[in-house]
């Protein structure tokens, strides 16, 4: 099947070039669809327009959170306009300019709006090529282009924006003009440096806590004191006659304050603080083991999701179970939530770092009672969220506030232990797996059952009001239970059907949709947990087998791509099979397809194990991955090693503290994650097939990393920890409870 | 309120506030400068790091009143994007962020290390940030643009 390896060289990263023979990536064989994004948006001016310049501004519903979106979406248009990506401008989401592509997530942004991009931009060209043979009077087959400018037979040639004037975009997308092949491309493919970096490092206005608007006062919001909590009393006249203050808003347990100068409103916050009478209530689930007892003890029906049978298997000789258990956890941006609004008349601007500025705009439309045509929602990048943040709840703060503010704008940002103790969570969770081997241990049966709130509660996610204030009002918009995301690309459930081939497969969900601390999506929904269980759980089994971790895997896996990534990563990690460990030092392999759809990912991780006081330091990570057609390979080392480290802190360190009442989790002292000393050495091999779609890559790495860390502490220490995360008194006790043999 | 005159980039800026607020308020609302973070508020992230007489202070829990006296530089006083500092350049060039917002405290403290260490090694560099947060876990490549910008500041 591979007819063609090129070794190249990236960033200290190998990258390993399979290119197929030709075929059409996007086979064009049903006219009514249009590819990615296109379908929504059909008309060509929504994706790009030109300016007498020459420059090319092109439009996403999408945003850019750092994942170089951006960068990534100006190389595909440049390749298929024949233009220098510095003549490329790019406006992302914005509900009055931009597509409306719902939210950026799922690792799905280069799926939908790069293939919507390509097809329209590969369009376009062609009609500013006829209109060039027009003008010249010579056939658009004789034309080239070169940086938007087109040259005919006798050199005579005409620049993009000499044409503005003859095209017209207002028109419905055909998709009929086949974009280049990859042997064509000049940017795809290529380690563009992200045009979003420079200002980054220099102080440039990148942020939406970086907007300044004349006029513009500051804005904080007070919370209640626990999930649940009701506001019964706050002197507001003693706060209005503080310095600076402008406005403090009491909307039932709504609370927030807005001040000439920022401190002025923070001062006020605490004087607010200092003064609300609160009625709470025991709300909270227990912590501990007895959160999953709790969560487990669900009376709801289970739902099946997968249901596998093969009434010619053997059957097993051996059967093994397990439970795998995941705590809350946090997005923790390291700038806290931030937004800044403001109304003129009865129209509503909002500077936002959602994640989704049309989803945004339609509930706050339902929060104020308005039209969404009387609100514009305008994208700009805050701290990395990871999912959902903060960021549309702060957007709702600030629009209440600023009606208070006679149309001052107000910028809103919260403080640290607003976003800890109010951000919607990851859920916990809980993994129930059984399998069963034959006698030549193979598996033969298999189950995963899982225990699960919800992962998305974003704004659309449901009927209601999805923003946190609007439950806090004097009229609440009570929140709406979600329905859990379905297959194939899965909430709950995600990643928890084996890719694997067994003949015989079961996998069942417990779908809780009340929670009693607000849980959404956090980077992978369910599949960091059902990854970390599931690749668990395949080690175990391969151990009570007797096999070796990769040569089970391998037996096991028919994925001709999902086997390439695992020996890439084993080869590359220098894996010795059937290598035990020391004790102190292991080795462990994992390995996912990102929703059984997107990226293939495998990974070797090294462990070290202190064994006085349980301390696991994760020494290196070796991963391999198979995104499809690779944009910009520098951009998905990023994000993979980004998703490494990130997980190697979820996995070792983080978990959400609460009592009954409150959430104790409420400044970085009491949510530590991975520093730099912790940080593992990561090396990423790309397998770049770029005759193949594009596959999400950003979430890729975050389940694999959980269980191949719990593989290599299994292998160094003959301890199966099954409990996230891995904190040394954890580990500590495992391995005491190891009878000695 | 009172009137204090800051030495900021090399520049005498005079702002009115009270004296117990935060330098971070000022540099960002008063000086409009976007360099430094708000990231915790608390001393623990290192987001809103700045130098002062050479020496990074976390500007989020740093008076106005203490650092009258001193010469504070901001990551706006160390380069432009016409003329970077070999720190900026090889933040930029190694990609070292996904979001970027711990971006200026990495940059800050890894200006002070140099001056002060121009040889660090990799176990000094990841000293020196220890207690600077990245929650994009972009560590690795922050330490390779540190390295790079120690290379090429070389005598
Ligand atoms: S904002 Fe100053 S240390 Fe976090
Ligand atoms: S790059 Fe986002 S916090 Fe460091």
């Amino acid at each position: 099947m591979t007819s063609r390896r090129a070794f190249l060289k990236a960033s200290g990263a190998l990258v390993i070039r399979f290119a197929l023979g030709p075929r059409l990536a996007l086979a064009q064989d049903r006219p009514a669809a249009l590819p990615g994004s296109l379908n929504a948006n059909r008309l060509l001016d929504a994706w790009l327009s030109i300016a007498p310049n020459g420059t090319v501004t092109i439009f996403t519903g999408k945003i850019e959170l750092g994942q170089g979106i951006a960068t990534a979406l100006s190389q595909i248009a440049a390749d298929e306009l024949d233009l220098e990506p510095t003549r490329i401008e790019v406006v992302t989401g914005d509900t009055a300019r931009t597509p409306n592509e719902g939210h950026t997530a799922g690792s799905l942004s280069v799926e939908h709006s790069g293939t919507a991009l390509r097809f329209a931009c590969a369009e376009a060209r062609e009609i500013l090529l006829s209109a060039a043979a027009a003008k010249l009077g010579v056939p658009a087959a004789e034309l080239s282009v070169k940086d938007g400018t087109v040259t005919g037979p006798r050199g005579t040639h005409l620049t993009y924006g000499d044409l503005v004037r003859d095209v017209d975009f207002k028109r419905e997308a055909t998709a009929r003009v086949k974009p280049k092949p990859p042997s064509e491309h000049r940017w795809v493919g290529t380690s563009l440096a992200r045009r979003d970096i420079p200002k980054k490092f220099t102080g440039g206005a990148a942020y939406v806590q970086d907007v300044r608007l004349p006029g513009m006062v500051f804005g904080r919001v007070v919370r209640p004191p626990s999930p649940g909590a009701r506001l019964t009393s706050v002197d507001e006249a003693a706060v209005r006659r503080l310095p600076g203050v402008v406005a403090v808003v009491r909307d039932g347990s709504f609370l927030a304050v807005a001040a000439l100068r920022e401190e002025q409103a923070i001062r006020a916050r605490d004087a607010l603080k200092q003064s609300a009478k609160w009625e709470e209530t025991a709300a909270l689930p227990p912590s501990g083991d007895a959160l999953y007892r709790q969560l487990m003890s669900s009376p709801l029906p289970a739902q099946t999701v997968a249901e596998k049978t093969t009434a010619t298997a053997a059957a097993p000789v051996k059967t093994l179970d397990a439970l795998y258990t995941r705590p809350y956890q946090c997005h923790g941006s390291l700038g806290p939530s931030c937004a800044v609004a403001q109304w003129q008349e009865r129209t509503l601007t909002v500077w936002t770092h959602s994640q989704g500025v049309f989803p945004l705009r339609a509930d706050l439309a339902k929060a104020f009672g308005i039209e969404p045509g009387h609100i514009r929602c305008i994208h700009l990048e805050g701290a990395g969220c990871y999912g959902h943040n903060g960021a549309d709840d702060v957007a709702l703060d600030a629009a209440l506030l600023a009606r208070a503010t006679d149309g001052r704008p107000v910028k809103l940002q919260w403080m640290r232990d607003d976003e800890f103790m109010w951000e919607p969570y990851g859920s916990a969770m809980a993994m129930r797996l059984s399998g069963g081997l034959d006698a030549e241990g193979n598996v033969v049966a298999w189950t995963h059952e899982l225990w699960s709130h919800p992962h998305s509660t974003r704004p659309g996610s449901s009927a209601g009001v999805n923003l946190l204030a609007a439950r806090h009002l004097a009229r609440p918009f009570p929140p709406v239970p979600p329905a859990d995301v379905p297959q194939p690309s899965g909430g709950s459930d995600r990643n928890a059907i084996p890719l694997y081939d067994f003949p015989n497969v079961r996998v069942v969900k417990h779908y809780l949709p009340e929670a009693p601390l607000r849980t959404s999506a956090l980077r992978t929904l369910g599949g960091y947990a059902n990854v970390f269980a599931l690749e668990s759980f395949v080690d175990e089994l391969a151990a009570a087998g007797g096999a070796d971790p990769v040569e089970f895997r391998l037996r096991h896996l028919k994925d001709s791509r999902a086997r390439a990534v695992v020996e890439a990563a084993a080869q590359r990690a220098g894996w010795r099979p059937h290598a035990k460990g020391d004790g102190v030092r292991g080795r462990g392999i994992a390995f996912a397809k990102y929703k059984n759809l997107a990226a293939y990912c495998a990974m070797a991780a090294d462990v070290e194990v202190e064994r006085q006081s349980g301390r696991v330091s994760v020494t290196r990570v070796v991963a391999a991955v198979d995104a499809g057609q690779i944009v910009n390979p520098d951009g998905v080392i990023n994000q993979i090693e980004g998703g490494i480290i990130q997980s190697t802190s979820w996995t070792l360190k983080e978990a959400v503290r609460f009592d009954r009442t409150r959430v104790t989790t409420r400044s970085w002292a009491d949510y530590p994650i991975v520093r730099f000393t912790e940080a593992p050495e990561v090396e990423v091999v790309l397998l770049d097939r770029p005759d193949e779609r594009f596959l999400g890559v950003g979430e890729g790495a975050q389940g694999p990393t959980a269980a191949a860390i719990a593989n290599a502490l299994a292998n160094a220490t003959g301890t199966r920890v099954r409990a996230l995360p891995f904190t040394p008194e954890r580990v500590r006790q495992a391995m005491a409870a190891l009878t000695p043999p | 309120m009172a009137s204090f005159t800051l030495r900021v980039n090399g520049e005498s800026r005079t702002v009115s506030v009270e004296s117990d607020t935060p330098l971070l308020y000022v540099l960002r609302n008063d000086l409009e400068l976007n360099g430094p973070k708000f990231g915790c508020g608390l001393a623990q992230c290192g987001a809103c790091t700045v130098l002062v007489d050479d020496k990074p202070v976390r500007s989020c829990v740093t008076p106005v009143a203490s650092v009258a006296k001193g010469g504070i530089t901001t990551i706006e006083g160390l380069g432009s994007v016409e003329r970077l500092h070999p720190l900026q350049r090889a933040f930029i060039e190694e990609q070292a962020c996904q979001c970027g917002y711990c971006g200026n405290g990495m940059v800050m403290s890894a200006k002070a290390l140099l001056d002060r260490n121009p040889r660090p090694s990799e176990r000094e560099i990841k000293a020196a940030l220890n207690g600077h947060l990245c929650r994009c876990a972009s560590h690795n490549r922050i330490v390779r643009a540190v390295q790079r910008a120690a290379q090429e500041m070389r005598p």
